[in-house]
């Protein structure tokens, strides 16, 4: 609690207080027998009044500043009309006076309020907490003495030095010394990274062991912690439908309901259906539950969870509508290279020849291809487990596009594809497996072949039945690679639809006929890696980019940006997403239904002030502990 | 100029939308904000009226929100 706060509290206990001991002496009769029994109503309503001003004069200020403005509609003021109309009934001798109620509600209406306050408090505080990942000092060395400066006025280039403990504050580069970094803050990944001498860091790691030169290749403001703050401070600027419905409903709701609440008080009496001050009582009453604020401030409250929540993962959304969109996301389209498979190439295989050790064939390959830097060679040269001795190779020269050959040992190599094989006269024979295959041949004899491909990542099929789960109908596949790689990608990974062979413009196309296609609500995904793919990611409903650390142009184009390169983050975005959403609709469900119940109640004269007064608050409360839990996306891993 | 500001104790969410609404109908005010989450206030407004702009929401803010302030 603030001191604010505090003085609130301290006000409302001492008139809680007051308000028992006087209730005590009217109840127990103490009151009637000290000023005799035809005073006593007009007794007990100045001692009720006086602790209703204590309790609630504040209130009354504000309301009466809104009056002067002209624009009366909000919570103090109805709260005050109410009261005061409760007290009013003292003016009417033949009904049961109502000062006691008419304190009570105020004191109730202010305990609520400052428990609201207390609620809104806290949750601010746990997002900041959330969102404490800059750091607010970095170490430069000055004069041979480290000092702390304000991030801020460190220039690029400048090199800075980050302790054990510390979090990095600037992007920049290694230029001395070895650590791990935990980037758990940024990914949600809790394995901690390797960097040394020339490795690349982003600012909001926590440096683990090692103590880091670093030199600045940003300034603080477009680091990479920077960009997250201020996308997940402007996230809930971009504002749901279901937020806009919200804030067009408040406006309505409570003039229509003031109104509605004269007619209540008006109407009846005057057709003659009962006494002036029970209909009054009940018009009253739907003042109390005419204030909106439980959804007002509970939906834009559980939306700015989920983000932040969802932020904690990795995972960043740039607007409460794209959190939104995402929950009724249908179809996700893939861009295979980057999302699904690493792009990179590897060896995914070594067949030999009978009687040839595998371990040899590939040694021969990497001997072959030792001074070629295309990345079939490179991939070959990294499945090589030993070192390349280049004194035991002669004669290597590249074949027209189609392989290489080489003398190794005084063996003849030739390591490339069928045309290759047949341009020497060689004997081969095909694989089952899909990729890009390299025959090799030693001394004129087939020995083997090894199998080239793109590898698809540990998690994406983890991905595709998590997408799955979550209502997700279809997945496509969108890439420029050949039709068999795509389809045997595809049939392993479970993808419904695959295009492939496919030019950068033709994705455009596709992901247009796709969203043709849509049925009505239901929303289209698009999952890039960011790297040409931005007018795709901009006309899908909702455009993912993944494995964003550090590209700039990843994290503009895209609505949601998925910190690292596993595509499972997908479906757990999707998990918050959705979760987010039944929150919200929970509480606007809750809200307006005991709203609504109680102004029936209410009109039915079933319901008393009291409970009114729980319609307004008690279900603010209950709907921003709701809304709390938006932040906790523990569960959604 | 677009400039963001702390808005201190707002603690109610319509009080943040009246207020947001009020700036918005504020002479030389482009466009307003109020993050009640954020407890922020974002100003759009002319380079060369900015100053005088914001001098009127300020004084705007202390009327509506009393409770309220713009820390500068």
């Amino acid at each position: 609690m603030n001191k604010k706060q505090r003085r609130w509290r301290n006000r409302i206990v001492i008139a809680v207080a007051i308000f028992v001991a006087v209730m005590v002496v009217e109840r127990t009769g103490l009151l009637a027998s000290l000023v005799g029994a035809s005073s006593e109503p007009y007794v007990a309503f100045a001692l009720y009044f006086a602790t209703f001003l204590v309790a609630g004069y504040d209130v009354l200020i504000k309301a009466w500043g809104n009056i002067r403005r002209g624009d009366p509609f909000d919570e103090a003021f109805l709260m005050t009309v109410a009261t005061i109309g409760a007290f009013a009934t003292i003016l009417f001798p033949e009904t049961e006076p109502q000062s006691a109620e008419g304190c009570a509600v105020m004191l109730f209406y202010q305990v609520g309020e400052l428990f609201q306050s207390y609620a809104v408090g806290k949750s601010r505080k746990s997002i900041s907490d959330m969102m404490d990942i800059a750091p607010d000092y970095a170490n430069v060395e000055r004069d041979g003495r480290l000092v702390q400066v304000d991030p801020d006025e460190v220039a690029v280039g400048d090199v800075i030095v980050v302790k054990p403990g510390e979090r990095v504050p600037i992007d920049g580069r290694v230029v001395e010394g070895a650590s791990q970094l935990d980037t758990a803050a940024l990914t949600g990944e809790s394995v901690p990274r390797h960097v040394e001498r020339g490795a690349d860091v982003i600012s909001g790691c926590i440096n683990m062991t090692g103590i880091l030169h670093i030199e600045t290749t940003k300034p603080f403001g477009e680091s990479t912690v920077s960009r997250i703050l201020e996308l997940v401070e402007n996230a809930s600027e971009k504002k749901a439908r279901t937020e806009s419905f919200i804030t067009r409903f408040a406006r309505v709701y409570t003039p229509a309901v003031t109104l509605a609440a004269v007619l209540l008080a008006v109407i009846p009496p005057v057709l003659g259906m009962g006494p002036w001050t029970d209909w009054v009582l009940r018009g009253l009453t739907f003042l109390v539950v005419s204030c909106p604020c439980a959804l007002v401030i509970s939906v834009p409250l559980s939306f700015f969870g989920g983000i932040g929540g969802a932020s904690r993962l990795g995972i960043l959304v740039k607007g409460s509508n794209y959190l939104e969109l995402l929950a009724h996301v249908d179809t996700v389209v893939f861009d295979k290279t980057g999302t699904l498979t690493s792009g990179t190439f590897s060896v995914v295989a070594v067949h030999p020849e009978e009687g040839v050790d595998p371990d040899y064939l590939l040694s021969r390959a990497a001997y072959a291809e030792a001074f070629s830097d295309h990345p079939i060679a490179a991939s070959v040269k990294q499945a090589y487990a030993g070192t390349i001795d280049e004194g035991r190779i002669r004669d290597a020269h590249e074949e027209s596009g189609h392989g290489v050959s080489a003398t190794v040992d005084e063996h003849v190599v030739l390591v490339g594809n069928d045309r290759l094989m047949a341009a020497h006269g060689m004997r081969w024979h095909e694989c089952d497996l899909t990729g890009t295959v390299l025959h090799v041949a030693v001394d004129g004899a087939y020995a083997g072949h090894i199998v080239i491909a793109d590898v698809v990542k540990e998690d994406a099929a983890e991905t595709i039945r998590g997408l799955r789960e979550e209502g997700v109908r279809k997945c496509v596949m969108l890439t420029g690679d050949r039709r068999d790689v795509a389809e045997a990608v595809a049939a392993r990974l479970g993808i419904d639809e695959v295009h492939a062979q496919l030019l950068p413009e033709d994705k455009v196309d596709a992901v247009e006929r796709l969203l043709a296609g849509e049925k009505d609500g239901a929303r289209l995904a698009f999952v890039g890696d960011g790297i040409n793919d931005a007018p795709v990611l901009m006309r899908a409903d909702v455009g993912i980019a993944m494995g964003a650390m550090g590209s700039d142009a990843a994290i503009e184009a895209a609505d949601v940006v998925l910190m690292d390169d596993r595509p499972s983050k997908i479906a757990t975005a999707m998990r918050v997403a959705r979760r987010t959403m039944r929150i919200v609709w929970q509480n606007i469900v809750f809200a307006i239904g005991v709203k609504v119940a109680i102004l029936v109640l209410a009109a039915l004269g079933i319901a008393n002030m009291w409970l009114a007064v729980f319609g307004d608050v008690g279900v603010a409360i209950i709907a921003i502990l709701n809304a709390m839990r938006c932040m906790r996306v523990g569960a959604a891993r | 100029m677009r400039k963001s500001f702390r808005l201190d104790e707002i603690d109610c969410a319509t009080c943040a939308l009246k207020l947001e609404d009020s700036i918005r109908r504020l002479d030389g005010v482009d466009d307003a904000k109020v993050n009640f989450m954020t407890q922020k206030l974002t100003l759009t407004a002319a380079d060369e009226r900015f100053a005088e702009v914001l001098e009127r929401v300020v004084a705007l803010v202390a009327k509506v929100e009393p409770d309220c302030e713009i820390v500068r």
